[in-house]
């Protein structure tokens, strides 16, 4: 039992696409904003992160006490958070509440008040959260990773940074927003127990009248690339390794995918059986694959104590090395296995299909049923993604360690 | 919606919320052990034993098992804790044989010497990697506090030096008087073929050796106090609380969480507004957590360090307000309809109603229906919030400070 996946683009640009499942209680959204911290200026690190905080504080016709009250008694579990390139909003509650639920979002996103009086209230809270990823050394390797990995703007934290977060003034947050928060390159997406047609009437009226806005164009500045280490006192050393992929839209992307689960995914994946398991290394160690619209890299991690780093960047780099050789069918058969879970798992959580069907809809301006991705990866063949891996092999490292000493690379 | 039970005769019980229309099946073996069955010279045996279970069996090897947990599909996983060891896969449907099989397996390692020194190192990395990660090991620190020699208040990781010292021996020895049949239960949710389920873990496990493990649960004498830690490193300020609340069976634990979600939560709650909302602190929460004859409210703080003590007097004060002023309907009536959200929201996955199914029983030998819950969560009024604060108070706990 599945279902299908309706969509529609609103005369203003603003794309609905959702999934009825009937079989839930719930229902859940996620909107993308094209408001991510790309569009921030050079000086204003973390803005976005700002605008995001301000626009939770009082919207329409609710103050910021009413907007979480409201919130809270129609029961809706709701987060929100800013990537490089997307500002988004998501949540889930019961099935009956879900209209309130869109039309509280729908102030948001074309009504926030961005009160004068929560400003400093929201620069505290970042600050909160700028200052909290200091103490977490293994995500501060991970968050030094992407900003060498990828050109800048794509590589930075939303976090931002101190001075301008400090620096940042009303003006520029309700610049940002009504520069940012348009209709055109909005995606909503919905998943749950949801009735199609009156759903989209509804998106219609909350948002027929929100007015599109000018694309908006930046400069990308070359990736630094190469090594860093940042000394820092801890009884680990963390260690980020990045190399290129194909991003989702590529027609590769699957089979470059599918290498990087073998690498670094599951209890038997390669990167978890020679560091862990062999070697007893780390705790922790992984490689996912992160993509933007056009360029996409493989990240990996593993945390080991300072003295025993060194070989745990070797062995690590061993692997990636390795991986170019190819992968073998059993490998395959496990990684089909663990996905075809997962795709099934997803149709127990409106909030996981929601989100999913709105990413994909960024990547390539559909969304694909359950039953067609699972078409595309029972068809990936070894010979694929070994015939990519030869052309494509991993290297031209960017590498990132927190602790006490630099490793050699 | 069908609940079904199933004792072995060495013991072992199976308990399944069996629901055909679900998508997947979570099962998960609980023994009932952890750290409070520990002392001083196996000082985090049920953890590093927990790792072990997954270093291969009589007919295994590790590799074996990680790859064949891989080839269902398993994002399985264990986790052991003051009071029980879980080793749990939600799979799908057609693959519940195999997981009964896989898991059943693993709960008789080897316990082989060479990957018992292997894994030994492991260990020494996840301590380290804690102690690198807020708050730090102040949570443990904070519990030991708390609980004192109850042992309740023994680390569920153990440390550096009693890991090192761990002989295999003494692995064994703790795996034979704990892991035995009548010591675990096998809890089932979503769609579960339970006479399937039966079969298979009679085969499994039917041949496992009955023994005596009773725990004795003593109640604690839970303790006051303020202890400051320093880390020089740190950035922020992290403080936890821990202050008596209902136990396991107690009936008033709906309404101490009623309670805590009101005080606590991480948004919208009276915390929230005072210290999170103004972005004095970036956490401030509340929770309850409960145990065999003990349980406890914690609260979670971080903020800058300078405004530690103001940020702890002003949660301080949030408390003493609601001791004598009490809390409103409509705050009740708000943190009613959040719980009840969560519940349902939370319950569309077989993997959590496996926890919840098998929580109940190991806890209570009782089931609940996700329906039982939201019943009594809806029946909750005014007076039993009031009298879970007239009961309890959060202000005499122990807390523990620690940052620069």
């Amino acid at each position: 039992m599945t279902s299908p996946i309706l969509s529609h683009t609103f005369p203003n640009g603003l794309v609905l696409v959702a999934q009825p499942m009937q079989w839930l209680q719930s229902a859940a959204f996620s909107f993308l904003v094209p408001a991510g911290c790309i569009h921030e200026p050079a000086a204003r690190s973390g803005l976005s992160s700002l605008v995001c905080e301000m626009t939770l504080r009082g919207a329409g016709p609710r103050d910021n006490r009413q907007f979480v009250v409201d919130l809270d008694n129609l029961g809706v579990e709701h987060h929100a958070a800013v990537s490089a390139a997307r500002m988004s909003y998501g949540g889930a509650t019961l099935a009956e509440n879900l209209p309130a639920a869109l039309a509280i979002f729908a102030d948001v996103l074309q009504r926030p008040r961005l009160p004068e009086e929560e400003l400093e209230a929201c620069r505290q809270t970042t600050l909160q959260n700028l200052r909290a990823v200091e103490d977490e050394p293994s995500e501060k390797a991970m968050i030094e990773l992407r900003r060498r990995f990828y050109p800048d703007p794509w590589g930075r934290s939303s976090l931002g940074e101190q001075a301008a977060l400090e620096a940042a003034g009303l003006d520029e947050i309700r610049a940002f927003v009504s520069r940012q928060f348009r209709p055109q390159g909005t995606i909503l997406g919905v998943a749950g127990r949801v009735e199609w047609e009156p759903l989209k009437d509804l998106v219609g009226r909350l948002f027929g009248g929100w007015q599109p806005g000018d694309d908006a164009t930046f400069e990308e500045h070359a990736a630094p690339g190469g090594y860093l280490h940042l000394p820092y006192d801890s009884a680990q050393t963390h260690i980020g390794i990045a190399y290129a992929s194909v991003p989702y839209r590529h027609e590769d992307y699957f089979r470059a995918w599918g290498a990087a689960g073998a690498l670094g995914g599951g209890m038997s994946s390669r990167l978890f059986t020679e560091v862990r398991e062999r070697r007893g290394l780390c705790y922790s160690v992984y490689a996912s694959y992160h993509t933007l619209l056009d360029r996409a890299g493989v990240f990996c991690y593993a945390g080991s104590s300072a003295q025993r780093a060194q070989e745990t960047l070797d062995v690590t780099l061993g692997e990636l090395v390795r991986l170019a050789r190819g992968i073998e069918s059993g490998e395959l058969d496990r990684l089909k296995a663990r996905i075809k879970t997962e795709l099934v798992m997803q149709q127990e959580s409106g909030f996981s299909r929601a989100s999913s069907i709105a990413r994909e809809w960024y990547h390539i301006s559909r969304a694909r049923a359950l039953e067609e991705l699972q078409g595309i990866i029972d068809g990936l063949t070894c010979d694929d993604i070994n015939n990519y891996l030869a052309a494509n092999p991993p290297g031209d490292f960017t590498i990132v360690t927190v602790g006490p000493e630099a490793l050699r690379t | 919606m069908e609940f079904l039970t199933h004792t072995l005769p060495n013991g072992l019980e199976i308990v399944a919320e069996c629901a055909p229309e679900a998508y997947s099946t979570a099962l998960g073996f609980i023994v009932k052990t952890g750290s409070r069955d520990e002392t001083d010279e196996v000082a985090g045996v049920s953890h590093f034993l927990e790792h072990m279970a997954f270093k291969g069996t009589a007919t295994r090897s590790a590799d074996d098992v990680n790859r064949e947990l891989d080839e269902i599909g398993s994002h399985g996983n264990a986790a052991t804790s003051e009071e029980t060891t879980v080793f749990y896969a939600p799979v799908l449907p057609e693959y519940q044989s195999r997981a009964t099989e896989i898991l059943a397996d693993i709960l008789r390692p080897s316990l082989r010497e060479a990957d018992f020194e292997t894994e030994k190192k492991v260990i020494v990395e996840e301590i380290q990697m804690y102690e690198d990660q807020p708050p730090f090991g102040a949570d443990e620190k904070c519990r030991a506090a708390f609980f004192g020699d109850h042992p309740l208040g023994r680390s569920v990781l153990g440390t550096v030096a009693s890991i090192e010292a761990l002989p295999v021996s003494a692995m064994r020895d703790y795996f034979r008087r704990r892991y035995a049949p009548g010591n675990i239960v096998l809890a089932a949710a979503g769609r579960v073929d339970f006479d399937r389920l039966v079969a298979d873990c009679q085969r499994a496990c039917g041949a496992w050796e009955t023994v005596d493990c009773r725990r004795v649960v003593e109640p604690p004498r839970p303790r006051s106090g303020f202890q400051r830690l320093t880390r020089e490193s740190a950035v922020q300020q992290y403080i936890l609380q821990m202050s008596p609340g209902p136990t396991s069976d107690d009936e008033d634990r709906y309404a101490a969480k009623v309670l805590a979600v009101i005080l606590g939560d991480d948004s919208g709650s009276r915390l929230y507004w005072d210290l999170v909302d103004p972005g004095i602190a970036e956490v401030a929460d509340l929770g309850h957590i409960e145990y065999l004859g003990a349980g406890a409210f914690i609260t979670q703080i971080a903020c800058a360090p300078e405004d530690a003590e103001e940020v702890y007097q002003r949660a301080m004060q949030v408390y003493r307000t609601a001791h004598d002023e009490g809390i409103t309907p409509a705050e009740l009536q708000q943190a009613k309809n959040k719980v009840r959200s969560q519940l349902v929201l939370s319950s569309e996955r077989p993997a959590r109603r496996m926890f919840n199914v098998g929580g109940d029983w190991v806890y209570r030998r009782e089931y609940r229906s996700l329906q039982n819950d939201l019943d009594l969560i809806a029946s909750i009024g005014l007076d039993e919030v009031t009298e879970v604060l007239n009961r309890y108070s959060l202000l005499d706990g122990t807390a523990l400070s620690i940052g620069p």
